[in-house]
């Protein structure tokens, strides 16, 4: 990126719409697909105009029926489409769980080589907006496991438009998570010009040396407030952004944990099993001798779903506050 | 009191003595190392509970013996001997460290907060016990800044950067160049093995020396990544002018005018102008250093010693010839002192002294580069599209990769080799 480049302040929102614009408008390959993103504009607007300006073929109203949106645009892209599917929210992806698993993350592999599924599905995810049992839920660790499948989740509008770029231009499919409670809450630069991020990298978002936090989504900008809050203790916190879930970006992880010796992972889906499992697995195989605190996760707690009671979904969710009091802990271990 | 096996280990139910550190009648300090122990797990050196005098060996080397038997007697300084039936089989066998004696404090606080256990061990993160290890700290007379007292890895950077971090170096100092020979005999082998002898050989037994070289070899080569490069000299002229000078500078300053302190001055001049290679890599930033400390590397016999001529900015050609001349006469007699040993900033190593064309030398640890000069060897080369013979002489440079990039290591070779190809009869020494 050039550093002088013209750019517009966006909400998340905005830029995932801006980036699917331009995507559409220079590369014939690409076209939209799901649930309302044609004569109604996508549940948040991100779509809105679209079929007026690139036509119902390019901009696809599917039926309620995910194993479809994705089936079908697995044969687009194995035929030299550039399709980008969404799954309006995540809590609706299951049925789509074997062409996700079975088909996609396989076609490579399956005909040596001879396919690819250059799909993206995108899928709103995340709680803490009253969504309750069904419009509240991370299905990241559900797809952690799978290899061949990529899982991005990006949470700030720059980080979105360079690895939903990344995410049409790779050859394999990638499932991109956005946080719905962010769509509007996060605002920032976000450059003009055409540019990707490569999958796979994470980004230091707030600089330390006394604790690693390694987290993705919504709770990125929470770890950053608390992070500011410390600072202001005189406490040094490093928070990495993932950005990417899978590939994992062992060595931004790693190079953090030699340097602060403590690692938090915070994250919004369940704990068992989750995301920070792997992290922190990784990080004790990795760098045992480099620590100086058992690993702590910060997660979402072990039940079914997100409640509607306001209650409910505050004791679901991490708060700012536990995360500074959880990283005041650590740093003083 | 009695000292009894320790439990190294928490499966480990029984331990082998390798070696006895102290014979009976030596003092032995508290935290001192005593005897070495092994495990099937592990070898380790087990620190004395007490101040004192080790009075009686029961564990003669090569036994093994259940954790909690007794091992030794030291007689605590200051304290009347205890009898010998008094030993308790079932008291605790704790790294000694923590024996009661020096520790009444057992407040209850325990588990996972790794601190003082109810048992009064206390318990080291992964982080802790390493750089302690890396630093030669003594943990256990570290005072803790975490949570109940914990040692957290800073504390452990804290103490190693106020105590005598010249430690190792004074040890290395103290070992003197003799010649070590290897025992003929092989060590004994464990008795009970069935299996057929292995071709005979002989152990070399590792020196403290030894065992630090080895040490901060692995280390630098893992912590710091190396690169290599490499630039050939004409020193024909600086031959020449130095063969007509060493012997007149010999007869009046009695030290030998080898080659090493003209390349000397000609590396601190070419630091000067590429002061990244005087740096040293942290996490807060590259440091770059004021001073430049010149480190030589002196092979000895059975070791490998760095002394240090400090301030070589301030010297002369002349001048390095002599600081490096009493360096070596002093590390050849093992009397160089800590002070001597360290607080260098760049290496220098005369690999070309036996003979060596090309080498690949690990950079001394905390630097940013290290510069080796070869053996100069007449070659045919291309001078103005003819061929001459000339005194060449390779420069290998490895640098710290975290520190600089290429551009500028070639950058100091380049300058290098023109200072050295500048000098010739009528400089000033």
């Amino acid at each position: 990126m050039a550093v002088a480049s013209p750019s517009t302040v966006m909400n998340n929102v905005e830029a995932v719409r801006h980036t699917l614009y331009e995507a559409l408008k220079n590369d014939e390959r690409t076209l939209v697909l799901g649930e309302d993103v044609g004569a109604r504009g996508n549940v948040f607007l991100i779509t809105k105009g679209f079929i007026e300006e690139f036509g119902a073929e390019r901009v696809i109203d599917t039926p309620l029926a995910e194993a479809s949106i994705v089936g079908v645009a697995i044969g687009m892209a194995m035929e030299g489409l550039r399709p980008i599917a969404e799954i309006q929210f995540a809590d609706f992806i299951y049925p789509a769980f074997n062409q996700i698993v079975g088909e996609a993350a396989k076609t490579r592999y399956r005909s040596n080589g001879d396919y690819t599924c250059p799909l993206v599905i995108r899928t709103p995810y995340g709680g803490g907006v009253r969504g309750a049992l069904s419009h509240s839920v991370s299905i990241e660790a559900l797809f952690y496991h799978v290899p061949g499948l990529k899982i991005v989740a990006p949470s700030f509008p720059a980080d979105i438009k360079g690895l939903l770029n990344a995410a049409i231009d790779d050859p394999d499919p990638v499932l991109f998570l956005e946080h719905k409670k962010t769509y509007r809450l996060v605002k920032g630069e976000v450059p003009s010009e055409h540019y990707t991020i490569p999958i796979g990298l994470a980004d230091v978002k707030h600089p330390g040396d006394a604790l690693t936090v390694v987290s993705y989504g919504l709770y990125v900008h929470q770890a950053i407030e608390a992070a500011q809050r410390l600072a202001g203790e005189g406490l040094s916190v490093e928070v990495i952004d993932l950005r990417s879930i899978r590939p994992m970006d062992r060595t931004t992880i790693l190079a953090s944990v030699r340097k602060t010796h403590k690692l938090l992972i915070v994250h919004e889906d369940n704990k068992f099993g989750g995301i920070g499992a792997e992290i922190a697995a990784m990080v004790a195989e990795e760098a045992f001798f480099e620590l100086d605190a058992p690993i702590r996760r910060l997660c979402g707690p072990d039940v079914p779903a997100m409640g509607y009671a306001l209650p409910l979904e505050e004791e679901f969710m991490v708060s700012t506050d536990e995360m500074a009091d959880a990283m005041r802990e650590l740093v003083r271990y | 009191m009695t000292i009894t096996m320790p439990q190294l280990g928490e499966t480990v139910t029984e331990g082998t003595v390798a070696q006895w550190l102290k014979k009976p009648g030596d003092a032995v300090e508290k935290y001192e190392a005593f005897v070495e122990v092994s495990t099937d797990k592990v070898n380790a050196e087990v620190p004395s509970p007490v101040s004192g005098v080790l009075r009686e060996i029961i564990c003669k080397e090569g036994e093994t013996v259940a954790t909690g038997a007794p091992i030794a007697i030291i007689d605590e300084a200051g304290v009347v001997p205890e009898p010998p039936a008094e030993t308790s089989p079932a008291a605790p066998a704790a790294v000694p460290a923590t024996v009661s004696a020096s520790n009444g404090s057992s407040n209850g606080s325990h588990g996972g907060n790794g601190v003082a256990t109810t048992s009064g061990l206390r318990r080291f993160s992964p982080a802790v016990r390493r750089l302690a290890r890396e630093h030669n700290v003594d943990v256990a007379a570290v005072s803790g800044s975490g949570t109940n007292g914990r040692v957290t890895a800073r504390d452990v950077l804290a103490a190693a950067n106020e105590g005598p971090s010249a430690a190792m170096a004074a040890t290395l100092a103290r070992e003197p160049a003799k010649a070590t020979v290897a025992p003929a005999t092989a060590q004994p082998a464990a008795a009970a093995s069935t299996y057929a002898a292995p071709t005979p050989g002989t152990i070399v037994p590792l020196t403290q020396a030894r065992k630090i070289i080895a040490k901060r070899m692995v280390e630098s080569l893992a912590i710091a990544p190396h690169a290599w490069t490499m630039v050939e000299v004409d020193v024909t002229k600086l031959w020449r002018w130095r063969a007509q000078e060493k012997d007149a500078f010999l007869a009046s300053k009695g030290y030998p005018l080898t080659l090493l302190p003209f390349f000397i001055h000609a590396v601190v001049q070419a630091l000067k102008g590429q002061p990244m290679l005087n740096a040293r890599f942290t996490d807060d930033g590259i440091h770059v250093l004021g001073a430049y400390n010149i480190g030589i590397a002196i092979g000895l016999e059975t070791n490998l010693i760095v002394p240090v001529i400090r301030d070589a900015d301030t010297l002369s050609i002349g001048g390095i010839a002599v600081a490096a001349g009493k360096l070596i006469e002093k590390a050849r007699a093992g009397k160089l002192g800590a002070d001597e040993l360290g607080g260098g900033t760049f290496t220098v190593n005369n690999t070309g002294a036996n003979g060596s064309i090309l080498s690949k030398p690990i950079i001394n640890g905390g630097q940013a580069g290290i510069v080796t000069m070869e053996a100069v060897v007449k070659r045919p080369v291309v001078v103005d599209d003819a061929i001459a013979i000339r005194s060449m002489m390779n420069v290998c440079l490895s640098l710290d990769h975290r520190v600089l990039d290429g551009t500028i290591a070639n950058a100091f070779l380049a300058d290098l080799k023109k200072r050295l190809e500048a000098m010739r009869p009528g400089g000033d020494l």
